[in-house]
């Protein structure tokens, strides 16, 4: 039986919940009114209200191309989600429903490659890219990215296949399913929420992924991430144009958000609502 | 389709695919200001020239640019054709054979009307190893609507006891207008620019013939005591947070009574689209102390280089050759007006006559630039080379840690003996561990 909420105590958890989520928010909104408004305004101070000028738009577009870093960060990210994906789904498969006595130590070690610091092996990666002919191509940056957010995916991915009771999948097995059936037509539907949220949450990190994509790529590979770094400037006000061009970089992936965020929640909370 | 019509295709598609490839693609690496976005936009004009070469453009933060750069030189990524770099980096890139020397300009160059300060900075053993695009020294910049309700003048070479006095005077709180706007903001770029000027001019150095740090100096306590000084009297609030950007704005607003900063300044406070006080504004060299004959020697510009992991050094020097050139300079006059051309770098450009009556400022920054000398910044001796920062690959580390110690006095959290004992502390144990210090 539900337990009964009292109005008093809705009204105050939704007002906390506002608060939180207009305070996580905060910067990219901010981000937003900067970037209508002048240079001038932009570094003078605190300020909600915009003078509402599109001018620094009109700049960004003019000054840089923004169609081409922005098919790459589409191309770097979903490409490097699905190769994430096709060994992540095998590997979770395995540690999950045929554990051994090593796979925590496994899946620890993977979650402790995230825990060096990435310019701790800028110099034998930026090497082995440049023996292979990997520095600024696409094929290079989607290996990357992949493998920088493959622990994470790896992860995830385990713990949603792990709420999956093993017996659906023994039951299959009697019933003649190879392995590779097994996956694809019995585990992997019933993991779908997780597998959409893993996909787009690593879809939105490799969207802003902003250390590799801006220290391997000169042109032909650079995704949005380098074309907002573009903008910063050494000497003259650039604020407002910074904020134009972080606002155009991040629109895609916010609108992305937008639309899934019921697929999104559902399978971030997958394992508390079972 | 005809079998006719796909042969010509066919060749018609080879004959493009031939074009493409036989094109040489040189990438450049640069950063984000007006100079560099024009010479972008004018890149078409050297494409057309020169049909065989194209060129890519990446434009990067100042830092990460330097980061790039160097992990690309030193792994030998040959990423890049052209870099943009400072007169800080060349000296020490070109003694790590990093660049490659600029002997294939062409006769028509002129290497002769390059500013001389700023080409014996480039040079090394004699040789260019970097073609400047634009050069500055620092200057004042005055209200000379408040000098005048203040009863002030100007004098031709001012001293710091008149500046600090005038600062004062001038400073009126109730209007929200400080009598003097100065970098604050921690970094070696930043506020160790100015400071390190300062204390040039105060008779000071970085260090002695041994590398030994003078932080324990008269000097640096007299410059640094000032320094704090003219903040606490006559400086905007929150100063310690200021660099560049936020000082012109400051200024451009009407907020600064003075501003000593970057010679390339001129141009935005006098541009009356940006600044409210454009028709308003002096010039004056950058201040002495009384008795010591020196004016900081201040120096800087951003310059073309070709990095030694080039593949591609013959059309790189080409298109330096064109960018740096006079008549680059007559074509950006010609598109953007005169005083939107580079400035800094040329002699030539200081004698055009249509220069001088586009651009006030041209005149005090040609004498700021003449009385800059990076191989003599102060009075006594010294080991190295370079006049607002110290040409070796150390100082960007430790200019920034000075900086904030320095920061940390104007923001009222720190006294000058405290960050000049810490900042002596940490200059010797860093130059120790380098091996400076014997």
């Amino acid at each position: 039986m539900a337990r009964s909420v009292t109005t008093g105590a809705k009204i105050g958890w939704s007002i906390a919940a506002w608060v939180v989520a207009l305070l996580i928010f905060f910067p990219i909104l901010y981000a937003v009114i900067t970037s209508l408004k002048t240079e001038q305004e932009a570094i003078a101070g605190f300020s909600l209200i915009p003078s509402g000028t599109f001018e620094n738009y009109i700049t960004v577009q003019t000054q840089r191309d923004y169609f081409k870093p922005f098919m790459n960060s589409v191309i770097l990210s979903v490409g490097s989600t699905i190769l994430a994906l096709i060994i992540a789904i095998p590997s979770a498969w395995a540690m999950a429903f045929a554990p051994t006595k090593r796979t925590k130590d496994i899946l620890m070690w993977m979650l402790s490659t995230k825990m060096m610091p990435s310019v701790a092996v800028l110099l034998p990666i930026f090497i082995i890219f440049r023996t292979f002919g990997l520095l600024d191509s696409r094929v290079g940056l989607t290996i990357m990215l992949t493998l920088i957010n493959l622990p994470i995916v790896v992860w995830m991915l385990y713990t949603y296949f792990r709420e999956i009771p093993g017996e659906i999948l023994e039951a299959a097995r009697m019933d003649g399913a190879s392995l590779w059936k097994e996956i694809v037509y019995v585990l992997t539907p019933m993991a779908i929420p997780g597998i959409a949220s893993t996909l787009l949450l690593n879809i939105i990190l490799a969207w802003n992924e902003a250390f590799w994509t801006i220290q391997l790529t000169t042109t032909n590979a650079a995704p949005l991430t380098a074309f907002i770094a573009s903008f910063s400037s050494p000497q003259g006000l650039f604020w407002a144009k910074l904020s134009a061009a972080s606002t155009m970089a991040i629109a895609p992936i916010l609108i992305l958000g937008w639309f899934s965020q019921k697929q999104l929640v559902r399978g971030l909370t997958f394992g508390a609502v079972k | 389709m005809t079998l006719k019509t796909f042969l010509l295709g066919a060749c018609s598609a080879l004959a493009f695919v031939a074009t493409t490839a036989s094109a040489e693609t040189l990438t450049i690496a640069t950063v984000n200001n007006g100079d560099m976005v024009r010479m972008q936009g004018l890149t078409a004009e050297f494409t057309k020239a020169n049909p065989d070469i194209q060129v890519n453009w990446v434009t990067l933060e100042e830092n990460v640019l330097r980061e790039r750069v160097t992990t690309d030189i030193a792994a030998n990524g040959g990423q890049y054709d052209i870099v943009t770099i400072g007169n800080y980096e060349v000296p020490i890139w070109a003694k790590q054979n990093w660049l490659l020397p600029l002997d294939g300009l062409g006769d028509k160059y002129d290497m002769d009307d390059l500013l001389p300060a700023i080409r014996g900075g480039l040079s090394v053993d004699s040789k260019l190893y970097a073609a400047p695009f634009y050069g500055e020294s620092a200057m004042i910049m005055y209200r000379k609507d408040l000098f005048e309700k203040a009863g002030l003048k100007m004098p031709e070479s001012p001293t710091w006891e008149f500046i600090a006095d005038a600062a004062k005077k001038i400073t009126d709180r109730g209007n929200d207008v400080s009598g003097m706007c100065l970098r604050g903001k921690a970094g070696w770029g930043e506020n160790m620019a100015f400071v390190s000027a300062l204390n040039n001019s105060f008779g000071g150095r970085w260090f002695d013939e041994n590398w030994k740090p003078q932080f324990d100096q008269p000097e640096w306590k007299a410059s640094l005591q000032f320094y704090a000084d003219l903040m606490k009297d006559s400086g905007p609030s929150g100063a310690s947070s200021n660099g560049f950007n936020e000082n012109l704005t400051l200024f451009q607003q009407g907020k600064c009574g003075m501003w000593i900063d970057a010679t390339v300044a001129a141009s935005f406070v006098s541009n009356p689209k940006d600044s409210k006080v454009a028709d308003k504004v002096g010039y004056a060299i950058f201040p002495t102390k009384e008795g010591v004959a020196n004016h900081g020697n201040w120096l800087w510009s951003w310059n073309l280089a070709v990095p030694a992991s080039s593949q591609k050094a013959e059309a790189a020097q080409k298109f330096i050759s064109w960018a740096t050139s006079k008549e680059y300079t007559t074509l950006v006059a010609a598109k953007e007006g005169w005083a939107n051309v580079p400035p800094g770098t040329r002699t030539s450009l200081y004698k055009n006559a249509d220069y001088q009556k586009a651009a006030a400022f041209a005149a005090p920054t040609l004498a700021a630039m003449d009385a800059a000398d990076i191989t003599k910044p102060t009075i006594k001796p010294v080991p190295y080379t370079g006049g607002q920062f110290v040409a070796i690959p150390e100082f960007q580390a430790l200019g920034t840690t000075v900086g904030q110690l320095f920061s940390a006095v104007i923001a009222g959290q720190s006294t000058v003996d405290d960050a000049l004992a810490a900042a002596q502390a940490t200059a010797t144990r860093d130059m120790t561990r380098a091996g400076y210090i014997k």
